[in-house]
Parts: structure tokens; sequence; C-alpha cells
């Protein structure tokens, strides 16, 4: 077989040409404009590798430290860029350990592609040295997925996937190709997939819907919109903004539709669910409407269904006709992609302002600052809160890095604090709540937007989950930029067995390592902090390196995160202490 | 406000494929949700599938599973239908000794009171097959019973609805 020279610059996809599978894949995958990749090798996709040697001056293959870390950093990838991230991995226990990041991928419809090797076609089902049914463990957590055997199905297999992953509401898509298909030959000819029968990925938005919607909106007196996720994948910030600002609609956010809007935006009104903002959670359930925009009413947005929102008129504006009616009863059901159904909706709408209103918002937000946020932000007792790191990042960042957060307490405090001028910026697992996603994920956010600061903030735990990804990061001289709030416990499971187990804290206070020393084992400039007064300083040189750098802030052990809506309780029940 | 729980037929239109049956499978699964039949054949369109499944749930939950399975890539349409909107049936078959079929007049009777068709006959045993509601299968089992049998095989329920399905329609337009 012969390799094409790698200087090439003509369009590789373009004639028909004998090549093999695995050179296939990489040229499909070239076809598809992806010029990086996140994996590890093994026996099943060598060929593959072999190929990616051969083409490495055109596609970047990053070699993470676990599959996991690939799957992660292909979502990080995808979710600070728009575009779809690729992970890689070979049969049985590679594939299976890509898992997580699929089905968090999933949940929170990302689009990846996920290439798995798989043992020789006549070996399936002999339970082969590290065969592994990929396809029907990742059914569940796959937008869709499928096997390829034969050679000449790989470029449309790979195409379909691609356009799959990335059109309508997006998801992961697997693709598993038995080692045969890589190393026979056939006819290469790439096509890009531009639709598939069965497959309606944006329902056509009607005007009657929208119509209807503004009518309500136009009537409303307390009107409340809560946007999440479709407003970023529809690529629809300004519309919202334009939206927002012609009704003069307070506007609140789920925490994977944060930084759509500005923070600063004086009709930004915060976060709703669990730890979400006193405001917004107490009048959901005292607006007239309530406008969900690209958002699916999950349980820890919504608290008790039964006493969520009762009192409102519901107009639920998705892409994803499953969404709508799922778990919260709509009254208008807006179809289609959130930038042309907002577009039209603006045409529709009444330029209008709710003042009081408004003011209502701001008066909780009062109350919220006194019992909550000062404390938080501005403490006055000894021990540091994470709030106050996050609040000297915003001073560094102006409002302009991407956070990417793990899960836990700092996350909740992330998503709360951070300040946000730029979309696509707060990057953390939100359906899934996987630990150990930021630090693979701020690898791939980093990469895919080189130009950007990426600020990964992690908890002692979560960090322990993927820390073998520093060697990536060694390796690989990404800048992301590493804070671990250290708490020496496993905050947030700490915070609900104080409040509710008695505090019988089971299996959450963690001895730690000397995490500077790990960081530097990795030759990654590290720095701990244990005094206020040190702060301030230590954030700045993290933010002003150039290189990736590890910053370790000891917190306060037991400080819990408020606002907080017990599960099972209703948004009105929200706690302030 | 509690809603009625009743017997709905879910027709799902597909493309063929192999994993299809799986995902359609895990969405009744994740929700504990008893398949009381299912069945999967070619459909009236050429290289469409069409699967039948029988679940007893409420309205708002059939509303709801069928567009989860709406959701899936290679469903075409998926529509779910009451027991009055649709013509159903299922079929079974009974093998049985042919001795009795001589020596028991009384089955002959049954036989032919019921419209069961013999399918064959030979020295050892005989084959009935019959189609119709549930109810006369059953009781066309409950009567045989009593003399012996050597094998009984109930298939799923097939349906057709009453009303037009649209369904060539839609993809005609999509083409
Ligand atoms: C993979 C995984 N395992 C377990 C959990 C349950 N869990 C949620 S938050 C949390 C504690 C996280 O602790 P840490 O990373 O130290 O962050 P902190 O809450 O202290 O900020 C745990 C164990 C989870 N979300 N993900």
């Amino acid at each position: 077989m012969k390799t094409q020279t790698i200087n090439n610059k003509k369009e590789v996809a373009e004639k028909t040409q004998r090549i093999t599978g695995s050179e296939a894949i990489v040229r499909s995958l070239m076809a598809e404009g992806v010029d990086i990749l996140y994996g590890y090798p093994g026996g099943a996709i060598m060929p593959v590798y072999d190929e990616l040697y051969k083409f490495q001056d055109r596609i970047h293959h990053v070699l993470t430290r676990h599959e996991q870390g690939a799957a992660h950093a292909a979502q990080g990838y995808a979710r600070i860029s728009g575009k779809v991230g690729v992970a890689m991995a070979t049969s049985g226990p590679g594939a299976t350990n890509l898992i997580t990041g699929i089905a968090d991928a999933q949940i929170d419809s990302t689009p990846i592609v996920c290439i798995t090797g798989q043992v020789f076609s006549h070996l399936l089902g002999s339970d082969a040295f590290q065969e592994t049914d990929i396809v029907g463990i990742s059914t569940p957590v796959t937008k869709w997925n499928c096997q390829v055997t034969k050679a000449e199905d790989i470029p449309e297999a790979i195409a379909k996937a691609f356009y799959i992953a990335k059109s309508g509401r997006p998801g992961p898509v697997l693709v598993d190709i038995t080692k045969d298909a890589q190393v026979s030959e056939l006819d290469f000819k790439y096509e890009k997939c531009t639709g598939i029968r069965s497959y309606k990925p944006i329902p056509k938005t009607s005007q009657e819907s929208v119509n209807a919607a503004a009518e309500l909106i136009n009537n409303a007196k307390k009107p409340m919109i809560v946007w999440g996720q479709g407003v970023v994948l529809g690529k629809a910030e300004a519309e919202l903004k334009a939206v927002i600002e012609k009704a003069g609609i307070p506007a609140a956010w789920t925490i994977l539709g944060a930084s759509a809007l500005p923070t600063s935006h004086p009709l930004n009104i915060g976060m709703v669910g669990m730890h979400g903002n006193y405001a917004p959670n107490k009048l959901t359930n005292e607006c007239d409407v309530l406008i969900a925009i690209g958002m699916r009413f999950d349980d820890r947005v919504t608290g008790s269904l039964d006493t969520y929102a009762k009192q409102a008129k519901i107009i639920h504006f998705d892409i994803d006709p499953a969404e709508i009616n799922k778990n919260v009863q709509a009254d208008v059901a807006v179809l289609g992609n959130s930038k042309e159904s907002l577009a039209m909706l603006l045409d529709a709408l009444n330029k209008n302002a709710h003042e009081a209103w408004l003011q209502e918002f701001k008066d909780l937000y009062a109350i919220e600052f006194e019992k909550v946020i000062k404390g938080d932000l501005h403490p006055t007792k000894e021990g540091l809160t994470m709030g106050e790191v996050l609040k000297q990042i915003n001073v560094e960042s102006k409002g302009n890095a991407a956070i990417v957060s793990d899960v836990g307490q700092h996350q909740m405090i992330a998503c709360r604090y951070a300040d946000f001028n730029v979309s696509k910026s707060n990057i953390t697992s939100g359906g899934l709540g996987t630990m150990g996603f930021a630090l693979p994920a701020a690898i791939g956010a980093k990469m895919a937007a080189p130009d950007r600061e990426v600020v990964a903030i992690i908890g002692d735990g979560g960090f322990q989950m993927n820390i073998q990804e520093l060697g990536t990061i060694f390796q690989q001289k990404t800048a992301v930029k590493i804070v671990v709030l250290n708490n020496e416990f496993l905050g947030m499971v700490r915070q609900w067995q104080q409040l509710f187990f008695d505090k019988r804290y089971a299996s959450t206070e963690m001895t730690n390592p000397n995490f500077i020393a790990i960081a530097e084992g990795y030759y990654i400039k590290a720095k701990k902090v244990t005094k206020r007064e040190e702060l301030a300083e230590a954030v700045k040189e993290m933010m002003e390196s150039k290189e990736s750098y590890f910053l370790e802030v000891c917190v306060e052990k037991e400080d819990n995160v408020f606002p907080m809506i017990p599960s099972g309780a209703s948004v009105s029940d929200v706690r302030l202490s | 406000m509690k809603e009625d729980i009743q017997s709905f037929t879910i027709s799902i239109y597909t493309e063929n494929n192999i994993g299809l049956l799986n995902r359609i499978s895990a969405i009744f699964q994740r929700r504990h949700i008893n398949i009381e039949s299912l069945t999967t054949s070619q459909s009236e369109i050429d290289g469409v599938n069409r699967f039948v499944i029988v679940v007893d749930m409420t309205e708002t939950n059939a509303s709801k599973i069928v567009k989860q399975i709406e959701k899936q890539v290679e469903t075409i349409r998926a529509y779910y239908h009451t027991e009055d909107e649709t013509i159903f049936t299922e079929s079974c078959m009974f093998k049985i000794k042919s001795d009795l079929l001589f020596n028991e007049p009384q089955i002959q009777n049954i036989i032919k009171e019921s419209n069961t068709t013999i399918v064959t006959v030979n020295k050892e045993f005989f084959v009935l097959e019959k189609s119709g509601r549930r109810n006369e299968i059953e009781s066309l089992r409950r009567d045989l019973n009593a003399f012996g049998i050597m094998q009984f095989v109930r298939s799923g329920r097939i349906a057709v609805t009453k009303d037009q399905m649209k369904i060539t329609e839609l993809l005609t337009a999509s083409k």
C-alpha cells in the first residue's frame, strides 16, 4: 500500500483511491475538518494509529493518560468551540473506559464522535481477547452507534456519525470498527452526510406557536425566562438578548445555560436550581408566564414538580419534541432551532418593561447578598472561602476566562460567582455530575481555544479522579490553569451528611497527598495558598503565567453552599442557611 | 387526577437496523414498562420495518414513550393507538398426539366450532393453527388442555389501524 505524501495539500478526499480501512478512517476524519483528537492506542486500533503517525502534521493525536480523559477532553473541545470532539480507543477496556464521558455527553447534549477498534469480525461473539460488546454497552448512552465490519462501509459510517453528532440536538456517537475492516482495502471516496431519511434533526417552527407565545408574553405582568444550553447550542445568544431587552423580561439560567448572556446584564437575574440564586428560585412560583428556552426542566432545576410554577402559564421552546411535556406540561410549545424561533418571537413581541417586577428580584437579591454572598465573597472569618477565590479570578480574568469546573461544592461556587462576558465559557458536567470531568475537559477546551484563558476549578476529591491527565498537560504543554479548592473533604457529600445525616461523615474525609509535589513531579509550576493575604498575588501569578499553572487553595473545611433547595422540596422552600 | 391504565398498540416504522431493537427495548426497560408483546416484520413499504408493541400504560406515558422512540435516529415514525382504533389479532399453534384426534370425537367438534385449521397430521401428532382475539385463543387452549397438549405457542399481537398512517406520504415528501 502506498501512502500519499504527507505534504499533499490537495483535498485528499476528493477522488477515489484504493487505500486501507485504517487510512480511510484518518482521511474521513480529516475530511470532516478534524485536526485534533484524543485517544489511547491498543491492539485493535493499532492500524489507525499507524496512519495517524503518517498524517501527524495534519491531524494531531493527543495521548491522554486514560480513555476517560480522552472522552472528557473531546467534550471540553466541543463545548468551547461548538465543533465535534473526537475520541479514539482500542477495543475492550479502552472502549469501556470511554463510557462515562459518552454518558456525560449524552445527557449534556455534547457532540462527540468516538472511534473504537474491535476484534476481527470472525472473532465477534467468541469472547476473544479484548472483545467487548461496546455497541451494546453504549446503546443507552449514545445518540447513535454502529459497528463496521467491512472497509468499504467506513467512510459512510463516519460521515453519518459526524452528521448525527452535530445536527439537531447534538450528542455522542460511537463507531466501532473491526480490525479486519481496518486492514483490508477499499475504493475511498468521501461524501459528507447531509440527511438521513428517518431523522428529522430540526422540527419546523410554527408561526402559530410563536404567536401564541408572544400573546402570552405581551399580556404578562410578571414574565420570567429560564434559558438553558439550547441557546448556546443553537447559537442564539444574540436573539436571546434581543428578546429579553425588547420585552424587558428578567432572565435566569440553568447551569449549562450560563454565559449565554453576560453576567453583568441588568436583566440577568442569576441561576435557577438546587444551589441557584434565591430570587429566581423563589419567584419561579410567583411569575405569571414562565418562558423556558432550550432547557429540559431537570429535577435539579425544578425541585418538586408538584409545586413547580403551578400558577404560571408555561411556554417551552425546544428543538427536541420529546422534551415537551416530559416533566412540565407546556401551555404553549414552540419547537425548532432556538436561533430561528427566538428571532420569530422577537418580531411578535411588544416593547415592554417590568420595572416593579424586576425590583422584586433585586429585593430578594439583597437578602441573598446579606445572608450568603457577603460571607462568601467578603469573609471576615479566618478561613478562606471558595467564593473569594472565584472573586479573585474574576478580578484577573475580567470575566473573559472560560471556567471549567468539576463536580461538588466548588462547582456550584464557580457557577454562582464566576463572571462571564463570553458565551461557551462555563464548561461543566451538568446532567451527569461527573467528578473527574474538569481536568481533561480543560485540556480539550484550551486546545480548541488556545487564545482563551482556561481555568479549571476542581475539588480535592475530583482532582484525584483524573489526576493522571497532568501528564497530558505536561507532554502537550497545554497552558491550562488548574485551581484545586482543597477542603480535605468530599465537600458536597459532607454538606448533605451534615444537613441530612446528623453529621455522620461516612467516608468523606480525605487525607490528601502533597498536591504541589505531584504537580511539580509533572514539571508544572505550582503554588499553595493557605492564607488570605497570599491569595491575590498567587491568583495574579497564575493568570499571568504563559504556561500551565497549578494553584492549591486550602479553604475552610466545613463550609456549606447556600442557597439550597433540599432534594424533593419546592423551589419556594429555597434555604439561605 | 389518576389516569387510567389501558392497553396501547405502539406501531413503529423503522429503517432496517440491527441495533434498533436494542434501543427500543431499552426505552421500555429503563422506565420499568412491561412489554406485553412485540412483533417485528416488513411493513407495507419496501425496506421499512414495522414494530407492533403492546403495552399497558396511561395515555400520558404512551405519548412520552412514543416521542422517545421517534427520537431514535432510525425511527421513521411512531404512533400509539387504543384497542378501539385498531384491528388486531394474534395467532397460535397446538401440537397434539394423533390418536386423540381419532379417539376423542369431542376434539373434532372443538376444532370445527372454533374455526381452527389443521396444519398437518401424521402418525404421531397433528398441528392446529388459529388466529383471533386473546380470549378466543385462551378458551381454545383451555378446551384442548383437557385432552393433553404436547406444545402450545402464541404469537404477539399484530395490528393495523383503522385510520391512515400517512407514512408513505411522509417518506415521499422527504425524498
Ligand atoms: C464519579 C462521581 N462519583 C461520585 C460522585 C458523588 N459526589 C458528588 S459531589 C462529591 C464530592 C466532591 O468532592 P470534591 O471533589 O472534593 O469537591 P467539593 O465538593 O469538596 O468542592 C461526590 C463524591 C460524583 N458526582 N461523581
